[in-house]
């Protein structure tokens, strides 16, 4: 039993009660990192003197509302932290060990007295959904460390997981929280375009980019949010719209609920066992009172190439700022100054990072712009309108969030294409702006974690932790832990 | 299948800022040919008559006033930099 395996709430009554101070949850972290993170691999630093100072303050100065008081969290590396190595899983920034500043989540972290333990694996610049390529190393999955721990939010997902951290924050652009919560069986949630500020995110693609939470359970997942989201006038796209109270909506009733279930998101590629998983959560639905019909996302199969293009086109263009002028690492060979940014960029950038800038760069140049990038750009109007019609007459689409659980280390790597096919069902949901959660909902014959996707409308967040946290409170799939050893 | 000939990589990384290797000529050439084919897919679709989608949300320009303000000091712009001199980023010579 771990301090971990408590909710927010109960950890809060416990610190409130003198039960136990923040140092023994600073304690529970890295205790448990020393125990477990030489198999798992999630975390590329730790802040553990920072960590432990901040503990002993907190303590001093006792316990004053705030909402995550003292509570360890973990942070996906491509969120900037003031002071604390920011690296996007790239050598390019393998020396940024000095950011200027907090990205807005931090500040509102560290506003709710949370403690930041350390920095989470990823993939490289959050391009890639198996943590691969990282250009440090490959978070494992601490259910079987054979497997991948999904990506591009690896680290985040195989933190929470292996009951190293609290929660993390992630970052989604096409999956990149939902499908590693469901590769490592935790909660993770993909707010709602806007919903959360991005100042301090390091850009991939800023049409589709956004921060949310992951955690063990749905009710912790709607505290976190609850303190990330809000408008940022350092964030021009963050919208400025009340932040509700999203614990108040998790009543367990879904009684009257509608629920589309698309066609699409059972067909092809998906597994026996994912598929039963999926009409098993569906029945329980049934049982507690919600209704489901089958629908259709009819543009969903060209989701996967539209997604590529567009998020590589933007991606060219964002990482345009890795010139090794102002940070990161510079080639020490450049003769001259465009010597410089192509040597430093060849050299800091890995091969899956290059590889989308070409395709960005290759879908804006002149002569191709209009036949690919704007062409995408129309089609995501398309996909977008299926969701607008679905959630015309229904509340929550629901479906796997992966094809397939976790798949083995090496497996998919040498050929983009079937990697891309990975986020087939995650995808779409972030060409859509709207919200999207992986919640436990099995586990496959080999032990390994099935996610269950729920998707809501555009702000409608409450409703799809209610539909979410109804399901959990339900079934026992939560509360299942990987076996790594130690007191997890 | 929509071949990206050597040609194109080259022209492409060079607008793109990359140096790249002969024998990753060869590979984009063939990966990105096989995702562009893959991408070709979308001509499936007519679109004529659809409006393209740049940012999901219904906002508009959002405009701030022209202030000045402290943000980053001198010496905290350029703790990062690879290199520095006399205050300022230091760069290879632009000028042949």
């Amino acid at each position: 039993m771990s301090l971990f395996d408590h909710s927010i709430s109960e950890l809060q009554q416990k610190l409130h009660n003198k039960e136990i101070t923040v140092s023994d949850l600073v304690d529970t972290s890295y205790k448990r990192i020393s125990e477990v993170d030489d198999k798992v691999k999630a975390f590329l630093t730790l802040n553990e003197e920072a960590a432990r100072a901040q503990a002993k303050a907190l303590e001093e100065s006792g316990q004053a509302g705030e909402a995550l008081f003292g509570l360890p969290a973990g942070i996906k590396d491509n969120i900037v932290t003031k002071g604390l190595r920011t690296t996007c899983g790239s050598q390019f920034l393998s020396n940024f060990n000095d950011p200027l500043y907090d990205a807005t989540v931090i500040q509102k972290l560290n506003a709710a007295k949370s403690i930041t333990v350390g920095k989470l694996n990823m993939d490289e610049f959050a391009m890639g959904s198996s943590n691969e390529n990282s250009s440090y190393f490959t978070t494992r999955n601490p259910w079987n460390t054979e497997h991948v721990p999904g990506g591009s939010s690896g680290g985040s997902g195989a933190a929470v997981a292996s009951g190293q951290v609290l929660f993390a924050l992630g970052s989604d652009t096409g999956g990149s929280i939902r499908q590693p919560a469901a590769f490592c069986g935790v909660v993770g949630l993909k707010p709602t375009y806007g919903r959360v500020s991005r100042f301090g995110l390091v850009a991939f693609a800023s049409s589709l980019d956004q921060i949310g939470p992951v955690t063990r359970t749905v009710e912790d997942n709607a505290r976190v949010l609850e303190i990330i989201s809000g408008h940022d006038k350092m964030d021009s796209t963050s919208a400025n719209i009340d932040v509700p109270k999203y614990t108040e909506s998790l009543t367990g009733d879904v009684k009257g609920l509608k629920i589309a279930v698309p066609k699409e998101y059972l067909g092809e590629g998906v597994t026996e066992e994912v598929r039963n998983a999926v009409l098993e959560a569906l029945k329980k639905y049934e049982a507690l009172g919600a209704e489901w019909e089958e629908v259709s996302l009819p543009h969903s199969k060209y989701a996967v190439a539209t997604y590529y293009l567009l998020s590589s086109s933007e991606a060219s263009a964002n990482l345009a700022r890795f010139d090794g002028v102002r940070y990161g690492v510079r080639s020490p060979e450049a003769k001259n100054m465009i010597e410089m940014f192509k040597l430093s960029r060849s050299q800091g950038f890995g091969e899956e990072v290059k590889r989308r800038i070409m395709l960005g760069t290759f879908a804006l140049s002149s002569g191709y712009y209009d036949a690919y990038y704007k062409k995408a750009q129309k089609v995501r109007t398309l996909i977008k309108q299926d969701f607008d019609n679905v959630f015309e007459k229904y509340d929550i689409i629901l479906g796997p969030t992966t094809p397939t659980p976790a798949f083995k280390v090496g497996e998919k790597i040498a050929d983009p294409l079937t990697m891309y096919a990975n986020d087939i069902l995650t995808i779409p949901v972030n060409l859509a702006g709207v919200p999207g959660i992986s919640i436990p909902c099995g586990f496959s014959s080999e032990g390994l974690p099935i996610g269950l996707q729920l998707i809501g409308k555009h702000f409608d967040e409450g409703t799809v932790y209610r539909a979410a946290h109804a399901f959990e409170q339900a079934t026992d799939h939560h509360k299942k832990k990987p076996t790594l050893g130690g007191a997890n | 299948m929509a071949e990206i000939s050597k040609e194109q990589v080259k022209h492409v990384a060079n607008l793109a800022r990359l140096a790249v290797t002969e024998e990753e000529v060869e590979k984009f050439s063939e990966q990105l040919g096989s995702i562009i084919t893959f991408a070709e897919q979308l001509n499936e679709l007519d679109t004529d008559n659809v409006e393209p989608t740049t940012h999901v949300l219904d906002l508009k320009n959002v405009m701030r006033k022209d202030e000045s303000k402290q943000w980053l000091t001198q010496e905290e712009a350029l703790k990062n930099a690879p290199d520095k001199k006399d205050g300022q980023f230091r760069v290879p010579s632009i000028l042949e």
